[in-house]
């Protein structure tokens, strides 16, 4: 669901987002429309606005497990756990995290890839949102989902700052709900 | 200089939850695991309030963080202090027009990145990651930064290895180190 239907309507706050986030053409291959959210990252009061709305959504939730998907997940989560005063936990691809990990494979366009978790990290019971900066096709948010409730956590929802095409109007990925705060744009003017 | 020696009564509670795995990734290797920090919301806070505290009203616009681990005690810093946050990437992940700085390792080379245009002349930044080791990677992430013609104030991480002299590599910029593991 977008955060303008579900009370987030006309605050400027979602504007001023949606405009710092770059659309770069043709990247990593032709035909698609990447949404570069480093300008965003650059552009301080909209970086912390972007914090803030998931952090007032999720502080009374009882929420304890902030898990972000590596690499761009990473920027955005760990903020949002300090505040809310949980921990955060990344999922990362194979072979990055040391300790003992469990495992959950999704596909990509072409192939295949695997995001991992400590095992350790995460304890039966504790309530969790998944972060990413972007949900495209929902298959890595999937398996984020998976790895969390393989350890017997719940998946209160996951948050996106963009949520593409295949997702809007789908209020929920895997029987989660998807908490989104803009849609993709086709092309800046600027660049 | 580390805050260790400063004796911060946050600084032992941050230590005891650095998570130490032998061999990894490979036989000889203690690894310094900071997943274990990010499981304790107080130690966590704690690290990134050491930094701020540091780093808040020194007129510091931008943040840099080395990926990945430099993007997870990065960007809460930034926002803090009122900074702009730049991932600086492996290869190929930035859209934009980058420019690239080749470092070398144990065996071989690699590379980073950072988008152009994201740093003004003139600006002050800060290099942050979780560990300094040889120097090798904040070094390569301080040219590109002074390539675009920012000052580098300091350079910020949770932990130091010592041993492996990472801070003589840093061609005299200042380094800040929470913990030193040795």
């Amino acid at each position: 669901m977008f955060a303008a239907e579900n009370g987030l309507k006309g605050d400027p706050r979602l504007q001023a987002i949606s405009d710092a986030i770059r659309v770069v053409p043709h990247f990593p291959k032709q035909g698609i429309m990447f949404q570069d959210i480093t300008t965003l990252l650059l552009d301080h009061k909209a970086f912390k606005d972007t914090v803030d709305i998931f952090v007032d959504r999720y502080r009374d939730m009882g929420v304890s497990v902030v898990a972000g998907v590596e690499a761009r997940g990473f920027m955005f989560g760990p903020s949002i756990a300090l505040a809310i005063g949980a921990k955060f936990v990344p999922l990362r691809k194979p072979k990055k995290l040391p300790g003992e990990v469990i495992a959950e494979a999704y596909e990509l366009e072409y192939g295949t890839d695997c995001l991992e978790m400590h095992v350790e990290a995460v304890h039966p019971g504790e309530r969790a949102i998944v972060i990413d900066d972007l949900v495209a096709t929902g298959g890595t948010l999937s398996a984020a989902i998976r790895l969390l409730e393989r350890v017997g956590a719940e998946v209160v929802e996951c948050a996106c700052v963009i949520g593409l095409r295949e997702v809007q109007g789908q209020r929920r990925l895997d029987g989660k709900p998807l908490y989104i705060l803009v849609e993709p744009r086709e092309v800046d003017g600027c660049y | 200089m580390s805050a260790y020696r400063d004796k911060d009564p946050r600084i032992h509670g941050i230590q005891s939850k650095i998570r130490v795995v032998p061999d990894f990734p490979k036989p000889g290797i203690m690894f310094q695991d900071i997943t274990t920090l990010l499981l304790d919301p107080k130690a966590f806070k704690d690290t990134v309030d050491l930094f701020v505290e540091r780093y808040k009203g020194k007129n510091i616009s931008v943040v840099a963080g080395i990926e990945a681990r430099g993007f997870i005690f990065g960007p809460p810093i930034a926002l803090e202090i009122g900074a702009k946050f730049v991932p600086l990437r492996k290869p190929k992940k930035l859209p934009g027009k980058v420019i690239s700085e080749e470092y070398v390792l144990e065996y071989g080379r690699d590379c980073l990145q950072m988008h152009v245009g994201a740093v003004e002349p003139g600006e002050r930044a800060l290099v942050v990651d979780d560990l300094i080791a040889t120097g090798g990677t904040l070094c390569a992430a301080m040219n590109l930064l002074e390539r675009v013609g920012a000052e580098v104030v300091e350079c910020a991480c949770v932990i130091e290895l010592p041993d492996l002299k990472g801070r003589e590599r840093l061609n005299g910029k200042p380094l800040y180190v929470l913990v030193e593991s040795h």
